[in-house]
């Protein structure tokens, strides 16, 4: 099996601002977002980041996606660096999260093209591909409605078609499943499940242990930035129920802090 | 690929403009506006000055000499009615109520009186009293047609030196220099705002609204460079800036010569050849990527549309001063340094081609030193683009 995502040491810290300090109702300056965080995904597998709100999934994933830089650190992607060779990085993953929204004048049609262009994808395999991801999510029928005009259920869909333009090999999700009901979010399982089975390395975050059960090959913990443990999800279930070994693990790690 | 990136980003930004009808109504409609405006308020100046042109106003005179109605007859333009003086007080109330134009009111033996007075014996001179109605626009010009004729007749009794008597041209401006001032001391200014406006009208929407609204996200995680939205977008910006901007000047030029009325004869902008208007459309051309370059940095520092426009203020204020220096005349600034301040040279610049003064050394700098600064600008744009703090700022 080969190890496609290398993450070594990845450590992001934010300074807070005198807003975000109020608001908060802390005191410190710099919040360690992600701390000294290490781990690997292999090819043809879904690696799951499990962790509860604040844990820092998202600051991992936007350094994976090199929408931010790590302070120390480094994550290696399929031979690319994310600190070195941030380019290539961007046209090796597929991103998606809530924050990376589609401008809404935008028909999905337009849209597609358009971040098949910033990808450098030929016209030709474009129309094929576009046809193809269209029919698969039922796009085909809004294709040309402005994306203002679409559901949520329906944005998210387009959403995830417009991350994958360029057939990436490693796909990066935050939530995936965020904000969906259960027939869009079952679509997006399915077609996770659907891109493993095309060999394609999968990195989700998530704090819902049945989307982990379900979905995901192996799993990290991670808690306040760190990653407590990191196996495949048997290792970590070690035979109960995934929900009582993260209490288990959960009541370890903030019990040692203290 | 390199190329694509921007010419990619350029055809979203303006399929952005031009595919919205409201936007493109923004982007037009000053020029309409400014041109509907001052028509409308030329118009309403010249019926505030001016009377019918064939309207005769009414005088009521008193003891009329015959010196005036000599004097009223060959000038024209005006009825005289003798009136008793037993009738001054009905007529007073005439004038007030708009019913009458004028009442004039001589000593008797008006003639006599001035012919015998002396100014140096010191004595009261023969007073005239006139009585006419400021609101209404007939009585006030009668009144000053008929002050002017009595003036002149009182300087011609008294002649010792005659100015300018003779009928020739004493003004030895030429038409095209009197419009040209005139188009110098003015154009400069609304040409600024009207780029400045068009600028803003498009620059914060697309810089900071994407930041805002969270899409300009979206297209930093494809390998598209930095250095391409940057070029991309100004380009596209300065595109919908230049027309709004064009919109607005095409509706001035239209409608100055209505804004000044009588004098339109001498203000017409045909004076300006294909030279002047292309040197000005260079001009123009700098200006605005220069101005959407500004205004691009100052809109990616904000977190909002609305908080851009706060930034921008200061330049738009700085825009305007700058604007204004083309008032205090004297042409264009032969200096060539004056040519490398930004901003400040694009209205020498203009200032040169609309006063027929153009320094033509002065004008390359200018257009050197902003493309200069514009490549700067861009340079930062991508800095900043580059830079996490500054483009996910919360
Ligand atoms: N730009 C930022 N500036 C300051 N603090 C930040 C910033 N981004 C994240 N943080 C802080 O870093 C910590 C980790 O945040 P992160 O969003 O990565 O958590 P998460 O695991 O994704 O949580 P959630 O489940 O709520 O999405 C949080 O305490 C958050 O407040
Ligand atoms: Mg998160």
């Amino acid at each position: 099996m080969k190890e496609l995502l290398q993450v070594r040491g990845l450590t992001k810290t934010f300074r807070l601002s005198a807003k975000q300090q109020k608001l908060e109702k802390t005191r410190e300056k710099v919040r360690t977002a992600v701390n000294d965080l290490s781990f690997t995904a292999n090819e043809g597998e879904i690696f799951g980041l499990l962790g509860p709100n604040g844990a820092g999934k998202t600051t991992t994933l936007r350094m994976l996606a090199t929408l931010i830089r790590p302070d120390s650190g480094d994550a290696v992607l399929d031979g690319a660096s994310v600190v070195k060779e941030p380019e290539q990085v961007r046209g090796k993953i597929g991103f998606l999260t809530s924050e990376l929204k589609l401008e809404e004048f935008f028909t999905p049609n337009y849209l597609f093209d358009f971040f098949s262009t910033l990808h450098g994808v030929p016209p030709q395999v474009r129309r094929q591909r576009r046809e193809a991801l269209f029919a698969r999510f039922g796009i085909d029928r809004f294709a040309e409605v402005k994306v203002a005009d679409l559901s949520t259920g329906m944005k998210q869909k387009v959403s995830l078609v417009v991350s994958i333009v360029h057939d990436p090999d490693i796909i990066i999700f935050d939530e995936p499943t965020n904000g969906l009901d259960v027939l869009t979010a079952r679509v997006v399982t399915d077609f996770l499940q659907e891109l493993r089975s095309q060999g394609k390395t999968i990195i989700v975050s998530t704090h819902i242990f049945s989307l982990v059960e379900k979905l995901c090959d192996r799993v990290g913990i991670i808690i306040d930035g760190r990653m407590v443990c990191c196996g495949t999800l048997e290792e970590i279930r070690r035979g109960g129920s995934l929900e009582d070994r993260f209490f288990d693990i959960y009541r370890e790690t903030v019990g040692e802090a203290e | 690929m390199k190329s694509n990136g921007i010419i990619a980003i350029m055809r979203k930004e303006l399929a952005r403009f031009f595919g919205d009808k409201r936007m493109v109504v923004s982007i037009l409609l000053p020029g309409l506006l400014i041109y509907v405006m001052y028509s409308f308020m030329g118009q309403a100046m010249g019926s505030l000055y001016g009377v019918e042109e064939d309207y005769v106003p009414t005088v009521q005179v008193v003891n009329l000499p015959a010196s005036v109605s000599a004097l009223v007859e060959a000038s024209g333009g005006m009825a005289l009615v003798e009136t008793d003086a037993s009738a001054v007080e009905e007529a007073k109330a005439a004038v007030a109520e708009q019913g009458l134009d004028l009442l004039a009111v001589f000593p008797a033996d008006f003639d006599q009186a001035v012919a015998a007075y002396d100014p140096a014996g010191g004595g009261a001179a023969p007073d005239v009293e006139i009585y006419y109605n400021a609101a209404s626009t007939a009585s006030q010009s009668t009144y000053m047609l008929l002050t002017g004729l009595l003036d002149a007749y009182e300087a011609q009794l008294a002649n010792k030196f005659d100015i300018n008597a003779g009928g020739g041209v004493y003004d030895l401006a030429s038409e095209k220099d009197t419009a040209g001032t005139y188009f110098a001391s003015l154009m400069p200014l609304l040409l600024m705002i009207f780029l400045y406006s068009g600028c803003v009208a498009v620059a914060p929407e697309s810089i900071a609204g994407e930041k805002e609204r969270g899409t300009i996200a979206t297209m930093l995680i494809t390998p598209i460079r930095r250095g391409d939205i940057a070029v991309g977008k100004i380009l596209a910006l300065a595109v919908v800036a230049l027309l709004s901007g064009a919109s607005s000047a095409v509706g001035t030029v239209l409608a100055l010569p209505k804004l000044v009325g009588a004098a339109s004869d001498e203000l017409s902008a045909n004076i300006y050849g294909v030279q002047d208007y292309l040197l000005l459309a260079a001009v123009i051309l700098s200006t605005v990527l220069l101005l959407v370059t500004l205004i691009s940095i100052l809109s990616t520092f904000a977190k909002t549309v609305k908080e851009a426009q706060t930034y921008v203020m200061p330049l738009m204020i700085l825009v305007m001063v700058l604007g204004v220096t083309a008032m205090f005349g004297g042409g264009a600034k032969t200096e060539l340094w004056y040519y490398l301040i930004p901003l400040y040279n694009s209205v020498q610049c203009m200032v040169g081609v609309f006063s027929f003064s153009t320094v033509t050394a002065g004008v390359a700098a200018a257009l050197a030193a902003n493309a200069v600064y514009t490549v700067l600008g861009v340079f930062l744009l991508t800095r900043m683009f580059n830079s996490e703090k500054i483009v996910f700022s919360r």
